[in-house]
This record gives C-alpha cells, sequence and structure tokens, in this order.
C-alpha cells in the first residue's frame, strides 16, 4: 500500500522505461530489510521461549512484572503509532505544516516510551533483579531492551526528519524516507504487541 | 586508556607470528610505497576505493578473496605439517594454544573471508549484466558492505599480531566461548569481525535481492533469468533470513562476554544448546548461501561451452528453490549426538537425505547438457568435471553423515572434515575458479593463460584427493578432528600422504598467481575486443568488455532464455551496430562516506575487543555522524550525457571495425 502511494504521487520517471523508479524501490528495499529484523527478533523470542522459565533461583516473570505499567507503554506506542499515521495522511494531502505537528506528538510518544521502560529496567536492576542475575532476566532485557533499542533509533530518525522536512518540505528525497519511517515505526508497534502478549501477559499469568 | 591493551599483547616470542608479521609488513610498505612512487592514490581512491560501480566493486571483493585464499591456506598447510609430525608422543612445531587459534582461523577466513567474498564478488560482477541492468538497487549501500566486509577482515588480520584469535573452533561453541574459559581476547576478535562483516552481509543480501525483483530489463521475466541469476536470488534469500540469527546469536553471546548475562553460560539457567541450535541454523544455510552461486556458475559453464540450452532450466530452478527452502530444516544434523532424542533425529536426518534429491536433479541436468554437445574443454569445463565428480562424492558422504546412527560413530572424526572439504573444495572452491576464469574477460577485456589455468586445476584435483581421501581412512581408524598430537604412530603414513597434498595444493595457488601475471603480460595478445570470447548466451555478454559504467548503452529487450545467443541466432545474426539516438544515462555518483563509514566501524570493533571505551564513542559517533553526513547529501547522482555515451560506444565499434 506504501508502495503505491508513491509511485502515483511521484511521477518523475523522465526517461522512459530506462529510469527506475528510485522511491518505490527504496520503499521494497525497506521491506526486505524489515523482514530481516524480523529475523532477529523472531531469534530473540525463540531464547526467551527457551529460558523464559530459566530463573536460577531468581525472580520469576509473576514477581517482577506490573501489568498497569506495561499497559500504559503499550498505549503510548499505540498512539503513536496513529499520530504517526496521520503524520502519512498530511503527506498525501501535502500539508507540510500537519506532518511536523504529527511527527512531533508522535516523537513524545515514542519518548514517553522509552523513558517508561528506562525506568522499568533501572528499576528492576535497583532491585538487584538486573540481566547478569539469570538467564531468564537476561533474555527479557535482551528482547524487550533490543526492541526499546530500535524505538530510540525510531526516535532520532524521527528528529532527522523533522529537520529535513522543515528545511526543505516535501519532496523525491524526503517523502520515500518519510515512507520508509512509517513502516518502521508500524513495525515496531507489531513486535511491542507480542513482546505484551508473549512475554508480559504470558509471563504474569 | 588502552583498555587490556598494553606491548605484551603483541607475541614476541612466537618467532613464526613475528617472522610472518615481519613479512606482511615488508610487502605492505613495498606496496604503499609503490603506490605512493608512482602517485596513484588519487587514483585508487577515485577509481576504487570511493567507486559505487558494482564491477569494481565485485573486483575488489574477488581480489580480497584471494589474498585471504592465501593466509588461510597459510594455515591449512601449517595444520597438515604438525598431524605429520606430531604423532607417537612427538609434540610437533606448534604448541597447543597456538594450533588452536590456527584451525580456528583457518575455518573463520575460509568460510567469511574467502569463499562469501568470491560469491559476493562474482555476484557483484555478474548480476546486473545478466539481467541487463545499469547498477544494483542501492549503490551506496552496496559500497558499504563492501567496507564493512573489509573492516571485518582487517580486524581478523589484526588479531594475528596484537593479541591472539579465539582457540574455540571457527564457530565458537560456547560454553568455551564465555569469558570463564576463554578469558582473552582471541573470542572477541571473532565476535567483532564476524558481526561487521556479517551486517555488510546483510546489506548485500536486500540490495541483491531488490535489485534482481526490480531490476530486470524489458521481457526479462523470472523464468527467463538466467541460472546464476537465479542462484543468486536464492542465496540472496538466504542471506536475508539466515544472517539475522548470526547477528542475534553474536550479539548474545557478547552480552555474556561483555555483560555478564547467561544465556550460554554454565550457570545461572544457560543453555548451551541454544547456542548450538542458533549458530546452527544460520550455519546451515550459509553453506547453500555458498553453494547455490557455485551451482549457477556450472550451469553457465556447462551450456555456454556446449553450444546448447541447459537442460531442463526449470527442473533447474525449481530445485535451486527447493534447496533454498530445505536448507532451513536440517540444521539439528549438525549435532545429532547432543541427544534430541531418536525422532527428532529421525525427522532432520529424513530432511537431510530429501536435499540430496533436487542436487542429483541437477547433477543430471548438467549430465545431460553434455550429452551430444559439442564440449569444448577450456579451463572453467574442467573445474566443472571436476566438480561433478568430486561433489558428487562429497554429497554421498554427506549422506551418510546424515545416517544419525552412522553419526554417532563419525561425529567429530576426520570423516566430518573430509566431507566438508569435499563439498567445498569440490564445490564452493571448483565453481568459484571456474567464475573467475569465465568472467575474468568481461571484466577486464582480455582472457586468462589457459595453460595456466589447466595447471592449476590438476594441481587442485590431485592435490585435494591426496590430501583429502586419507583423512576418510583415518577417520574409520578413529582420528578426531582437531588434533594437536596424537600417539598412534600407524596414522603418519597418511598423514603425510595427506600433507603432500595439501602441497599440490599450494602449487595449484601457485598455478592461479602465475596464470594472472601472465596474462596481464600478455594481455594485448589476449585482448577480446568483441565483449563475447566464449560465443556465450547471456546479456553480460552483449557488452563491451569491460562494460562501459553505465553497463549498456540502450538498455536490452529479451524475449527469451539465453537472450543473447537467440538474438545471435536470428537470420542475419546479431550485429553491434552504432545506434544513431543516445540519451543521457543516470548514475549514481561516487561515494567519500562508504570507506569512512568502514574504517569508523573497524575503530569500533577494535575498541570493543580491547575494552578501550573512549574509542568504542570515537568509532560509534563517527558512524553516526558519517551517515547523518550522507542523509543530508544530495549530490548523489548525476546524467552522463548522450555526447558522451555516443563517444564511448563509438570508440568501441572502432575497435571493434578494426579487428574485422
Amino acid at each position: 500500500m506504501a508502495t503505491d502511494t508513491l509511485t502515483n504521487h511521484d511521477a518523475h520517471a523522465h526517461d522512459g522505461h530506462e529510469h527506475h523508479d528510485a522511491g518505490a524501490m527504496k520503499v521494497f528495499g525497506f521491506w526486505i530489510y524489515l523482514m530481516s529484523d524480523l529475523v532477529i527478533f523472531g531469534s530473540l523470542f525463540a531464547t526467551f521461549g527457551v529460558l523464559g522459565t530459566a530463573t536460577a533461583g531468581g525472580p520469576t516473570s509473576q514477581e517482577i512484572f506490573e501489568l498497569p505499567f506495561v499497559l500504559v507503554e503499550t498505549f503510548l506506542l499505540l498512539v503513536s503509532s496513529f499520530t504517526f499515521g496521520l503524520a502519512v495522511l498530511a503527506q498525501n494531502a501535502g500539508d507540510r505544516g500537519a506532518v511536523l505537528k504529527w511527527l512531533a506528538v508522535t516523537f513524545l510518544l515514542g519518548f514517553g516510551f522509552v523513558a517508561m521502560e528506562v525506568y522499568e529496567f533501572h528499576h528492576l536492576i535497583a532491585q538487584g533483579h538486573g540481566p547478569d542475575r539469570s538467564a531468564f532476566l537476561s533474555a527479557f532485557f535482551t528482547l524487550v531492551g533490543t526492541h526499546g533499542l530500535h524505538v530510540t533509533f525510531g526516535l532520532i530518525w524521527i528528529a532527522t526528519m523533522f529537520i529535513q522536512i522543515s528545511r526543505r518540505g516535501l519532496d523525491s528525497v524526503t517523502k520515500p524516507r518519510m515512507l520508509c519511517l512509517s513502516l518502521f515505526w508500524h513495525f515496531l508497534d507489531i513486535v511491542w504487541i507480542c513482546v505484551f502478549s508473549f512475554v508480559y501477559l504470558f509471563g504474569a499469568m | 586508556m588502552f583498555g587490556k591493551l598494553s606491548l605484551d599483547s603483541i607475541p614476541y616470542h612466537e618467532p613464526i607470528i613475528m617472522v610472518t608479521a615481519t613479512v606482511i609488513g615488508i610487502v605492505g610498505a613495498l606496496v604503499v610505497g609503490l603506490i605512493t612512487y608512482y602517485r596513484k592514490w588519487g587514483y585508487l581512491w577515485r577509481d576504487w576505493i570511493t567507486s559505487i560501480d558494482h564491477k569494481k566493486i565485485g573486483i575488489m571483493y574477488f581480489l580480497v578473496a584471494l589474498v585471504m585464499l592465501v593466509r588461510g591456506f597459510a594455515d591449512a598447510i601449517m595444520m597438515r605439517t604438525q598431524q605429520a609430525i606430531a604423532a607417537g608422543g612427538a609434540e610437533g612445531y606448534l604448541p597447543p594454544h597456538h594450533y588452536d587459534q590456527i584451525f580456528t582461523a583457518h575455518g573463520v577466513i575460509m568460510i567469511f573471508f574467502v569463499a562469501m567474498p568470491m560469491v559476493i564478488g562474482l555476484m557483484n560482477l555478474v548480476v546486473p549484466l545478466q539481467i541487463g541492468a545499469r547498477d544494483v538497487a542501492f549503490p551506496f549501500m552496496n559500497n558499504v558492505s563492501f567496507w564493512l566486509f573489509a573492516a571485518g577482515v582487517i580486524l581478523v588480520n589484526i588479531s594475528l599480531v596484537v593479541g591472539e584469535f579465539a582457540k574455540t573452533g571457527w564457530l565458537a561453541y560456547a560454553p568455551l566461548s564465555e569469558l570463564q574459559y576463554s578469558p582473552d581476547v582471541g573470542v572477541d576478535y571473532w565476535i567483532w569481525s564476524l558481526q561487521i562483516s556479517g551486517i555488510g552481509t546483510t546489506l548485500t543480501g536486500i540490495n541483491f535481492f531488490v535489485t534482481i525483483l526490480k531490476m530486470r530489463t524489458k521481457g526479462m521475466t523470472l523464468f527467463r533469468m538466467p541460472i546464476f541469476t537465479w542462484t543468486a536470488l536464492c542465496t540472496n534469500v538466504l542471506i536475508i533470513l539466515s544472517f539475522p540469527i548470526l547477528t542475534a546469536t553474536i550479539a548474545l553471546l557478547t552480552l555474556d562476554r561483555y555483560l555478564g548475562m547467561h544465556f550460554f553460560t554454565n550457570d545461572m539457567g544457560g543453555s548451551q544448546m541454544m547456542y548450538v541450535n542458533l549458530i546452527w541454523a544460520w550455519g546451515h544455510p550459509e553453506v547453500y548461501i555458498l553453494i547455490l552461486p557455485a551451482f549457477g556458475v556450472f550451469s553457465e559453464v556447462i551450456s555456454t561451452f556446449t553450444k546448447k540450452r541447459l537442460f531442463g532450466y526449470k527442473t533447474m530452478v525449481w530445485a535451486t528453490v527447493a534447496i533454498t527452502f530445505l536448507s532451513f530444516i536440517v540444521w539439528l544434523h549438525h549435532f545429532f549426538t547432543m541427544g534430541a532424542g531418536a525422532n527428532v533425529n529421525a525427522f532432520f536426518g529424513i530432511t537431510t537425505m530429501i536435499i540430496a534429491i533436487p542436487t542429483g536433479v541437477k547433477i543430471f541436468n548438467w549430465l545431460f547438457t553434455m550429452y551430444r554437445g559439442r564440449l569444448e574443454f577450456t579451463t572453467p569445463v574442467l573445474w566443472t568435471i571436476g566438480f561433478i565428480i568430486t561433489f558428487t562424492l562429497g554429497g554421498m558422504t554427506g549422506v551418510m553423515l546424515a545416517v544419525p546412527g552412522a553419526n554417532f560413530v563419525l561425529h567429530n572424526s576426520l570423516f566430518v572434515i573430509a566431507h566438508f572439504h569435499n563439498v567445498i573444495i569440490g564445490g564452493v572452491v571448483f565453481g568459484m575458479l571456474a567464475g573467475f576464469t569465465y568472467w575474468f574477460p568481461k571484466a577486464f577485456g582480455f582472457t586468462l593463460s589457459e595453460k595456466w589455468g589447466k595447471r592449476s586445476f590438476w594441481c587442485w584435483l590431485v592435490g585435494f584427493y591426496m590430501a583429502f581421501m586419507p583423512l576418510y581412512a583415518l577417520s574409520f581408524f578413529g582420528a578426531m578432528r582437531r588434533m594437536q598430537s596424537y600417539e598412534q604412530t600407524e596414522w603418519q603414513p597418511l598423514m603425510i600422504v595427506a600433507w603432500v597434498g595439501a602441497v599440490i595444493i599450494a602449487l595449484g595457488i601457485a598455478c592461479i598467481v602465475i596464470q594472472l601475471v601472465v596474462s596481464i603480460r600478455d594481455r594485448e595478445k589476449n585482448r577480446d575486443v568483441t565483449g563475447d570470447p566464449w560465443d556465450a548466451r547471456t546479456l553480460e555478454w552483449s557488452t563491451s568488455s569491460p562494460p562501459p559504467n553505465y553497463n549498456f548503452a540502450h538498455l536490452p529487450e529479451v524475449h527469451s532464455i539465453d537472450s543473447y545467443w537467440e538474438m545471435k541466432q536470428q537470420p542475419g545474426g546479431f550485429k553491434r551496430e552504432l545506434s544513431t539516438h543516445f540519451e543521457d544515462v543516470h548514475m549514481p555518483k561516487n561515494t567519500n562516506e562508504g570507506p569512512i563509514l568502514g574504517l569508523f566501524s573497524l575503530i569500533f570493533g577494535f575498541a570493543l575487543v580491547w575494552h578501550i571505551w573512549w574509542l568504542v564513542a570515537v568509532g560509534a559517533i563517527g558512524m553516526f555522524v558519517t551517515f547523518m553526513v550522507r542523509i543530508h547529501n544530495d549530490d548523489v547522482d548525476y546524467h552522463i550525457p548522450a555526447a558522451e555515451v555516443e563517444k564511448t560506444e563509438r570508440e568501441y565499434h572502432k575497435r571493434l571495425e578494426m579487428q574485422a
């Protein structure tokens, strides 16, 4: 779908069949990158699946997960996905101001998510439940932390796009990048839903 | 200030290492001196280091691979020499801690820094030309991939002199590779050289996957693609799906070693079986990443030199696809003895044996292509025939290993070593050297010496059989892999035979070097002006050699498999006529950011190995800033004016006419 949007709007194939639509190709390539990234998450999920009960006398998941806290985190990220969608709609409408506005909102929500996760990690480590306590905690911190690291990169990317779009507007360079970022952001949302379900929900039950 | 790094990290007391380092230093200084003397630094930087031209990147990959082949082979012959001596209480000349580093480095180098760059180098050179494209989908990323790979190569070579390399075997099995048992920097060198170059490989996979799917010229449907491109496509699928597993696995080992986590440790709930599963979930697809493009090369070579269309094109494609799929469900056969249970072992034993079916289909396709063909015995054909026989043998010993019951006896013995060298040398190395001889004239515009090519082939073939057949026999007497010394003097004669085999392979490598020197000396005599020295069948041969940087002045249109051959068969034949109308060609510009990114990744990796945290920050920030500079740089492409294209094409046609 994202690719279609791009091909419709980017009619710069000026020299006929000898020119490939670079923007659409970028978005396609980014899809493929996301699939390979998904394999990394898949490996980490599998590792968590194997080591999730290897608590080595340390705390179990029931003892340390606080679902209401994680639910707030989850909603921050879900809403940020929605606001990013609004940014893309604004881009399709060619409204630069609105794009910047929704990017800013998305950034704040994403920042809130990361901040809460850092707090959670800090809290656990302060209690002596750090990643070096047991294989279960190693797998937990690594899986959730890898996602958090991705979100942090997403935040840096959002900030970069904010600067680029405010400097040069919506053009053939920034538009495909926005679409890639949008894919990235929604992708992290989907991964988080899996983290929330398989790590937190199953773990707390 | 310098973390764990001090002057004591350099092994002064190891004469072998010091002599090697001195030789490398002298040769390196000589090369640098010559480049400076001839004032070639600017040329190197402009035309090669910063180049985004897929052909040049391909050549650089292959060149690095050949250099590393010598390094990896030096390790090999040292091991063979040690085992030829160290029998019946003799300790040989390599102490265990050094011997262990050598077999680790040999495996790592041969797979990651010889076989992989050969495969990726050929893909770079050939695939865009075969599909009638002017470049790859993401040319900048292609340059970055190369420099990340180069950073890995440099890191692995630094470990020779500064510190040490891993003593764990090429896959660094945990818990041996954990801090508790490997407290030195060897495993860290292993981690960071593979992590950095592995990310480069993943980017290459994405790049070529998109290139093949999105940039094929008009009329080239998937089922009109040359077989080499098909195998490259499947290899890239494997890279995209398996290399991230390697990235994740190495990252987990890194966390264990650097942050005291417990993924694979003996205590606190760690699971070593998890490591073995993860590493082979990457490792098995990896061997198909290497062999599939070799299959592609043989297919091209056989149909070109028999002057026949490949027998069973479609079955060849589907066999490749089937292997691609199956390669993901056989990984457990690498550790039947781990004790997963009879049913699990049976499942993986059977899936492994099933792979022999599509592979057999391929073998018969090649044989039937040759049948009643007019086979020319050129060097690439010799490599191909040598491959068919050798690889079939290696495949059969593979099926033997796939029987879980037999595997319990053969596991960790020299049988395994003999088997995988049988398929990797007989398959990947023969394939890549066939491809090297076959496409060399495309890259440089002159053919390689047939005489020295054939000598190289015979040395490799005879050397291979002498070096590895004794190992099969020895394994039945109980000889294990990775032995620094052994008690049984009755094994020694066969070990000496194996050593002689390795020496003959050394002659084969020497022949390749001589072949290059002789061919470059006689390049005017061996000049190929047409761009099609073999009367070949696919599009890369329809343009000049070496192709202009835009590859095709007009993108070709394809109507069938072996489209260039079809063009040549039309009444009146294929004429390289000069077009009257030229257009501007849109091309990407060279990049400074690629090599700079690679340099910072090298600094980053080196600093992490030695725990020099401020330097880690320098590397990380350097990479980030370079990347930011790149994405804010709009000046990334340009148009070659039609007049310039016309001039290049006219010169080519003038050369053609002069020859005619």
